[in-house]
């Protein structure tokens, strides 16, 4: 049984600074076995395993490959041990096609013989049942096919322990499932696989079993076969956790902002958004699922005002005044000046929504500066917001005065939602709010987004989270490739309807050319 | 950063230390490591002084402090030295605060001058004295902002490159003036520049130099309100910490782009102004003598604090006085009066490398 211990660690730890990311982490994978290492964002699963792969060196401990201690000071030494591990941010040249991402940077000294390389890599893709064309150029993959790339680079150097960080993030239900597939065989092919995550379900359906880590310590492992979601949860938060969403039914529906036809091209004419209409009532949530970069960004910006549009309107049903006012080619300074209370979490919480290097009263400032004709700052209600919110959210911050970026990414995103809804939006659009929240956080958000619901805000929601848009959102309006493919009815629909629509528009448009 | 830290790490893992970036340092401690580093300069300044003449180091370091603040005349000369040195530091403050990278002030800082000089020639049989002081300041900050506002427009415009646009502008400036001053020099076409009469800032309580002190301490009291606790100034901050932050509040970026850079190229002016009619009394093609670009490091030292600049300008302006004076007592060229300064503010720039990173050594195990 212990000759089949393909990686050991034993009591691993790791600091940046004060804080410590790993204490005295003892793991082990099999051979033939496919590990799940569960935690929360910020619990130390990258860290751990970044010191595996040869990107961080751990401060102590040792870490054992087929019995034997061997030290890994670079990735170069880890793939000599035969471990290999796939970033969640792909690693690839553009311009070049799989197979030559492949072979890139591969030191055998022998004859470089394309050909031969191509006949490997197809064995490779049959032995495991994966779908690549070896001479496709990665610009014109899917996220899904690039990701196959990385894998089969790992393999094609004789990896035997394989380790993916977060695989599923940008995956489609049906790639993933896919996904799944082809690591099943590989583990029935004797490898050891990693898998880092914190989607409790893909947990219970792919590994057999299951590390567990909380802020930076390890809880435990389990086999998935004798445990449960809850279970899982406890062991991830530290204590029970009510995993519902409230979601109660809507009331004095009308339509707040009426979008029609907008079209949006980039320079080099590729369309981001493609006639796009819809219509965002008030009193509801409105969910936003598709593939990352299918245009949710652009659409909320074009709304927000920060994103010039190529045709079509944005109509605002202001309730207090009844008019209807176009807000395109408005910029967001005068958006505000008509009247309309559009509040807005971007996706890039510091680098849009916040600036990392103010303090939390002179974020807070960013909405409300301009208030007065004194030419000076008033920073006494800023202030007033900052404690408040501090307050109300639970904030955990030293002090109203200390630097944004110093804040966790929970704290962070409290700051900014509660600046947003401090002024009462009517609009609210909110883009990934919840992308690195731990459980906690998270269901802070969603209850942030179910009050301004019921206040009579109209609520936008763009999601990755399938299972939590069906949960928390009235309607969910599917996007792929800039066009709106399908609105579906949140109490009502399917994963897997939604995951045939996310990817409806991509195949149409393959079908034209 | 990480990426820094990580490639540190990586490069000499195993061996001996890797570099962590520091989260916080009480202010103590940073005085602390700009102390010790000052000490190592000194001891660096005394091998070499030591290895390239025959000098006994103490020595020198006595001449050096005499040079500098040896004589009450030398004291004001230090002093107005360091006033003009730090208006052109706070001039480029706003625009750096606003990663908007000017340095250009050199030529900035010319475009005021060649104006106050040309109002001395022109107006200043014409006007009287204070109304001519008058004309002179406000064409000087004309001139400066609209310096300053050429690279901000095709910024703007076009997003051309600031930093190669402002460097560009300055030798354009040296030109012009290097023709006025052939052109107004007496005897005319000699070279020698003419001495202006009109216009002459006045002598206050007997210092010649007060009043330019006096103007920028009033400027540096005015920047440092204005970047901290006006609106304005907020608007700077945001701009350059993320444009996007600023698009996503509504700030309108290219105005205050525009807008810093006149303001930025205006106390340029002024300390053009201030050389020519305060001290200099002519217009020469150095007059700005390097300042332009001394500013930047003075502004960056003081982290773009107005009030640290005063002290970080001193502390320049004393060592290129006392090194100059070490030169010149010891019948020594004047590079080696710039090896001097050039080891100290090497290790006065090296000391922040220290402030903001901390190096661990990594505890030898047995098994590592």
């Amino acid at each position: 049984m212990e000759k089949n211990i393909a990686l050991e660690l034993k009591n691993i730890t790791k600091t940046f600074g004060s804080v410590v990311a790993n204490k005295n982490i003892s793991l082990q994978v099999r051979k033939g076995e496919i590990l799940s290492i569960l935690g929360e964002n910020g619990s130390g699963k990258t860290t751990l395993m970044n010191m595996v792969s040869g990107i961080y060196f751990p401060d102590s401990g040792q870490i054992f490959a087929d019995g034997k201690e061997i030290v890994i000071a670079s990735p170069k030494d880890a793939f000599n041990h035969k471990i290999g591990m796939i970033h969640q941010h792909f690693k690839l040249v553009d311009v070049f096609s799989a197979a030559e991402n492949i072979v890139l940077g591969l030191a055998d000294e022998k004859k470089f013989d394309m050909p031969a390389y191509v006949e490997k890599i197809k064995e490779i893709t049959e032995q495991y049942g994966f779908e690549l064309d070896p001479h496709k150029k990665i610009y014109e993959m899917s996220v899904s096919e690039k990701q196959t790339v990385e894998i089969i680079k790992v393999l094609f150097r004789g990896a035997d322990i394989l380790i993916l960080d977060e695989p599923t993030a940008v995956l489609t239900p049906q790639e993933t499932v896919k996904l799944f597939k082809v690591l099943r065989n590989m583990r029935d092919a004797g490898k050891a696989i990693i898998i880092i995550t914190h989607k409790l379900h893909e947990v219970l359906s792919l590994s057999d079993n299951v590390a567990v880590l909380r802020k930076g310590e390890y809880v435990g492992t389990v086999k998935t076969a004798e445990t449960n979601e809850s279970e899982l949860t406890e062991m991830m938060v530290g204590k029970k956790v009510s995993l519902n969403i409230e979601r109660s039914e809507p009331t004095n529906c009308e339509d707040r902002l009426i979008v029609e036809n907008i079209k949006c091209v980039n320079r080099d004419g590729i369309k981001l958004l493609d006639n796009v209409s819809f219509e965002a009532r008030s009193g509801e949530i409105l969910g936003i699922a598709g593939i990352a970069g299918s245009g949710q960004r652009e659409l909320l910006e074009a709304i927000a005002g920060l994103q010039h549009l190529d045709g079509g309107s944005v109509f605002y049903n202001n309730p207090e005044t009844g008019e209807k006012e176009n807000l395109r080619d408005k910029t967001p300074l005068e958006i505000r000046q008509m009247g309309v209370r559009l509040a807005f979490v971007p996706e890039d919480r510091l680098g849009m929504g916040l600036v990392g290097n103010m303090d939390i009263i002179d974020n807070m400032m960013l909405r409300s500066y301009k208030k007065g004709k004194s030419m000076f700052l008033q920073r006494k209600s800023p202030k007033t917001l900052a404690e408040k919110i501090i307050e109300s959210l639970e904030v955990v911050t030293p002090s109203a005065t200390t630097p944004v970026r110093r804040l966790s990414g929970g704290n962070v995103q409290k700051i900014l939602v509660g600046r947003e809804i401090a002024s009462s939006p009517t609009v609210l659009m909110a883009a990934y709010p919840v992308r690195g929240l731990d459980i906690n956080s998270s269901y802070t958000i969603y209850n942030l987004l179910n009050e301004q619901k019921q206040k009579g805000a109209a609520v936008i929601f763009v999601g990755e989270d399938l299972d939590v848009l069906i949960e928390l959102c009235d309607r969910i309006m599917v996007i792929g490739s800039g066009r709106i493919t399908g609105i579906v009815d949140g109490r009502n629909t399917t994963k897997e309807e939604i995951g045939i629509l996310m990817t409806k528009s991509a195949e149409d448009k393959g079908d034209e050319q | 950063m990480k990426k820094i830290e990580n490639f540190f790490t990586s490069a000499i893992t195993g061996s001996l230390a890797h570099i962590i970036k520091r989260d916080d340092i009480v202010w103590w401690k940073a005085w602390g490591i700009r102390l010790i580093a000052i000490v190592l300069a000194l001891i660096v300044c005394g091998i070499v002084t030591v290895s390239l003449t025959d000098l006994n180091p103490l020595e020198m370091y006595a001449t050096m402090i005499d040079g500098a603040v040896g004589t009450s005349r030398l004291v004001w000369n230090l002093f107005q030295n360091t006033a003009i040195l730090l208006c052109v530091s706070l001039a480029v403050t706003p625009a750096f605060k606003m990663k908007f990278w000017n340095i250009g002030a050199e030529g900035q800082v010319l475009a005021g001058g060649l104006a106050t000089a040309s109002c001395m020639i022109f107006l200043g049989e014409k006007l009287p004295t204070p109304l001519l002081i008058l004309v002179m300041l406000i064409s000087s900050i004309l001139a400066g902002a609209l310096w300053g506002l050429v690279p901000a427009y095709f910024k703007t415009r076009f997003n051309s490159n600031e930093t190669l646009f402002t460097l560009m502008m300055n030798y354009v400036i040296i030109q012009i003036v290097a023709f006025f001053t052939l052109e107004w020099s007496m005897p005319k076409g000699s070279g020698t520049p003419r001495t202006l009469e009109f216009g002459q800032l006045p002598t206050l309580f007997g210092q010649k130099y007060l009043i330019n002190i006096l103007i920028v301490a009033l400027l540096t009291a005015l920047v440092y309100i204005y970047l901290k606790y006006s609106k304005q100034g907020y608007e700077i901050s945001v701009v350059g910490e993320s444009e996007k932050t600023a698009r996503y509040i509504g700030i309108n970026v290219k105005k205050v782009i525009l807008r810093t850079m006149a303001i930025s190229g205006a106390l340029c002016g002024i300390a053009g102004f201030l050389l020519v009619a305060g001290t200099d009394h002519s217009l020469k093609s150095d007059t700005a003598g390097g300042r332009g670009f001394t500013a930047i490091m003075v502004s960056w030292l003081a982290k773009f604090n107005p009030i640290f600049m005063i002290f970080t300008s001193l502390l320049i302006v004393f060592l290129q006085k006392g090194a100059s004076k070490i030169s010149e007592v010891y019948r020594l060229n004047s590079s080696f009066s710039d090896i001097i300064t050039g080891i100290i503010i090497f290790f006065i720039i090296g000391s922040e490398f220290f402030i903001n990173y901390r190096i661990k050594f990594n505890k030898k195990e047995a098994n590592v």
